[in-house]
C-alpha cells in the first residue's frame, strides 16, 4: 500500500496530491503539463516536496514534519525513464547488474538470466546501448529497474520516445511484467489507450490536483 | 646535420628534471582539481563566484606575482614555509619541489576548467538513474561522472602538464634558476640566451622543448580517443 499526501508549489505550477493505492498497478494519467512528472520525481525522491508525507508498505520514506527525507538511494523505487538513460561507457549486461553491486544477495529478487529470458534479451548482452534501437533500449531499462529488486516500480511514459510498431513490441513486455512480476508498478503515461493495455486503475491528474 | 639531435648528458638532465617536475606537479593537482571541479560543476552555494575567481587568478595574473606570493608564503622565512622548514624539515624554496609547488599553482587552473566542463556536461539524468538502482553518490562519481568526465580530465591533465613544462615566472621567482635542482626547460633556454654564444644551445633545447609539445599533443589525441571509445562516443 502507498499512501502519499504531498504538495508542492513553484511559480507557475501547483501540485497537490492525496492518493492511497491499494492496487498493484495503477496509472497515472494526464495531459503534458498537468504534473504527472512532478509527482514521480517527489515519489522517487528526486524533487523535494514543500510539506506533506510519503508512505510506501508502512515505511515512510518522506515526512515533512518529522524531517525525514529518504535519498533517492535508499528508497528502492525502480525507474523507468521516456529516454531509457542507459549508461553509455557500459555494456547491455553491466548496465543490467549495476544494482546488484547495491543489493545484498539475500535481497536480490531476480536473476539476471531470468530477466533476459522474460524481456527477450539474450542477444543484446555484449553490445553497447548506442548499438541498440529505441524499442531495446526500454527492455533493458525495464530490466535493470527490475534487478534492483524495487519495492515499487515507476514507469515514465516509457513509450513515448517510440514510433506506433515499436509500441506495439513493448507493450507485451510491458503487461507481462505488470501481469507476472509480483512489485507494486505505477505507469505514468498521457495516452489513455496505452494505458488501457496495462491497468484499469486509472487515477487522473489534472492542472496539478489528483486524489484517489 | 642529425648532429643537432645528439644531446648532451647535460641538456638530457635538463629534459629529466623538467619531466620530473611535470609529472610530479600533475600528480599533485590532479585529485584536488577534480574535487574542485565537481564542486563548481554541480553545486551551488555562497562564496562559488569566489572560489571560481581564486582557482582563475593564476590564469591572469603575471606569473610573476604567484611566484612572489609563494615566496613570502613558502619560503623558509615564510607565513607557512617557516613552519615546514622548522618542524618537518621541508624546504620549498630553491628546490625542485618548490618548482613542482610553482608549476601546481599555475597549471591548476587549467586541470579544472577541463575537469569542470566534462563533469558539467555528464547527464544528470544519468546519475539519477544511477541513484535510483541503489548508488550512492560517492558510487555515481566512480561509476558514472568520472569515467563519462574522463575525456576531458585527460584533456586536462595534458594541459597541466603543458603548463608545468612550460612554467617560467613564477619557478624563476620562488625558486631560481639553480643548475640540476630548478633550472628547467624554459629557464635554461632563457639562461643560454644571456650569454655569448648561447644562441646554438639554446636552439637545441627549443627543439627538445618543441619534440615534448608535440609529443605530448599527440599522445593526449590519442588517450582521448580511446577514452570516448570507452564512453560509447566512438560513434559519433
Amino acid at each position: 500500500m502507498i499512501e502519499i499526501k504531498v504538495r508542492l508549489k513553484r511559480k507557475h505550477f501547483e501540485l497537490d496530491a492525496s492518493l492511497q493505492l491499494t492496487q498493484r498497478v495503477s496509472a497515472i494519467y494526464g495531459p503534458s503539463g498537468s504534473g504527472k512528472s512532478t509527482l514521480l520525481s517527489i515519489i522517487a525522491g528526486i524533487t523535494r516536496p514543500d510539506s506533506g508525507r510519503i508512505v510506501i508498505d508502512d515505511e515512510c520514506l518522506f515526512d515533512h514534519e518529522q524531517r525525514i527525507n529518504k535519498p533517492i538511494h535508499q528508497r528502492r523505487i525502480g525507474l523507468v525513464f521516456q529516454d531509457g538513460r542507459l549508461f553509455p561507457h557500459l555494456t547491455v549486461e553491466h548496465n543490467l547488474c549495476y544494482a546488484l553491486h547495491f543489493t545484498p544477495v539475500q535481497k536480490q529478487q531476480f536473476k539476471l538470466e531470468q530477466i533476459v529470458k522474460l524481456l527477450e534479451i539474450g542477444l543484446l548482452l555484449k553490445q553497447r546501448p548506442h548499438q541498440l534501437s529505441g524499442g531495446e533500449k526500454q527492455r533493458v531499462a525495464l530490466g535493470r529497474a527490475l534487478l534492483s529488486s524495487p519495492r515499487l516500480l515507476m514507469l515514465d511514459e516509457p513509450l513515448a520516445s517510440l514510433d506506433d510498431r515499436l509500441k506495439s513490441q513493448i507493450l507485451p513486455f510491458l503487461k507481462l511484467v505488470a501481469d507476472e512480476i509480483k512489485i507494486p508498478m505505477i505507469y505514468i503515461s498521457h495516452s489513455k489507450q496505452e494505458i488501457m493495455q496495462i491497468t484499469d486503475n486509472l487515477i487522473d491528474i489534472r492542472f496539478g490536483k489528483v486524489s484517489a | 646535420m642529425l648532429d643537432i639531435l645528439r644531446f648532451t648528458p647535460a641538456e638530457l638532465a635538463i629534459l629529466g628534471l623538467s619531466l620530473k617536475v611535470a609529472l610530479f606537479c600533475v600528480a599533485l593537482i590532479l585529485v584536488p582539481a577534480i574535487m574542485v571541479a565537481w564542486v563548481l560543476a554541480r553545486k551551488s552555494f555562497f562564496g562559488k563566484t569566489l572560489l571560481d575567481s581564486l582557482v582563475h587568478l593564476p590564469l591572469v595574473l603575471p606569473p610573476v606575482v604567484p611566484g612572489f606570493l609563494l615566496l613570502l608564503l613558502l619560503g623558509n622565512q615564510g607565513l607557512i614555509g617557516k613552519y615546514l622548514h622548522n618542524i618537518f624539515g621541508i624546504s620549498l624554496a630553491f628546490t625542485w619541489m618548490g618548482a613542482v609547488v610553482a608549476s601546481a599553482v599555475m597549471a591548476f587552473p587549467l586541470m579544472v576548467r577541463s575537469a569542470r566542463l566534462a563533469i558539467s556536461q555528464v547527464d544528470r539524468g544519468l546519475e539519477i538513474a544511477a541513484q535510483s538502482l541503489g548508488a550512492n553518490p560517492i558510487k555515481v562519481f566512480f561509476t558514472i561522472t568520472l569515467p563519462l568526465a574522463m575525456p576531458g580530465i585527460i584533456t586536462g591533465l595534458i594541459l597541466a602538464f603543458s603548463r608545468s613544462l612550460g612554467e617560467f615566472g613564477a619557478t624563476i621567482t620562488f625558486v631560481g634558476n639553480i643548475e640540476n635542482e630548478t633550472r628547467t626547460l624554459p629557464l635554461a633556454i632563457y639562461s643560454y640566451t644571456q650569454i655569448p654564444d648561447g644562441d646554438l644551445p639554446a636552439l637545441r633545447l627549443v627543439i627538445l622543448s618543441m619534440a615534448l609539445a608535440l609529443g605530448a599533443l599527440m599522445i593526449s589525441d590519442k588517450l582521448e580517443r580511446k577514452a570516448n571509445q570507452k564512453i560509447g562516443r566512438d560513434h559519433v
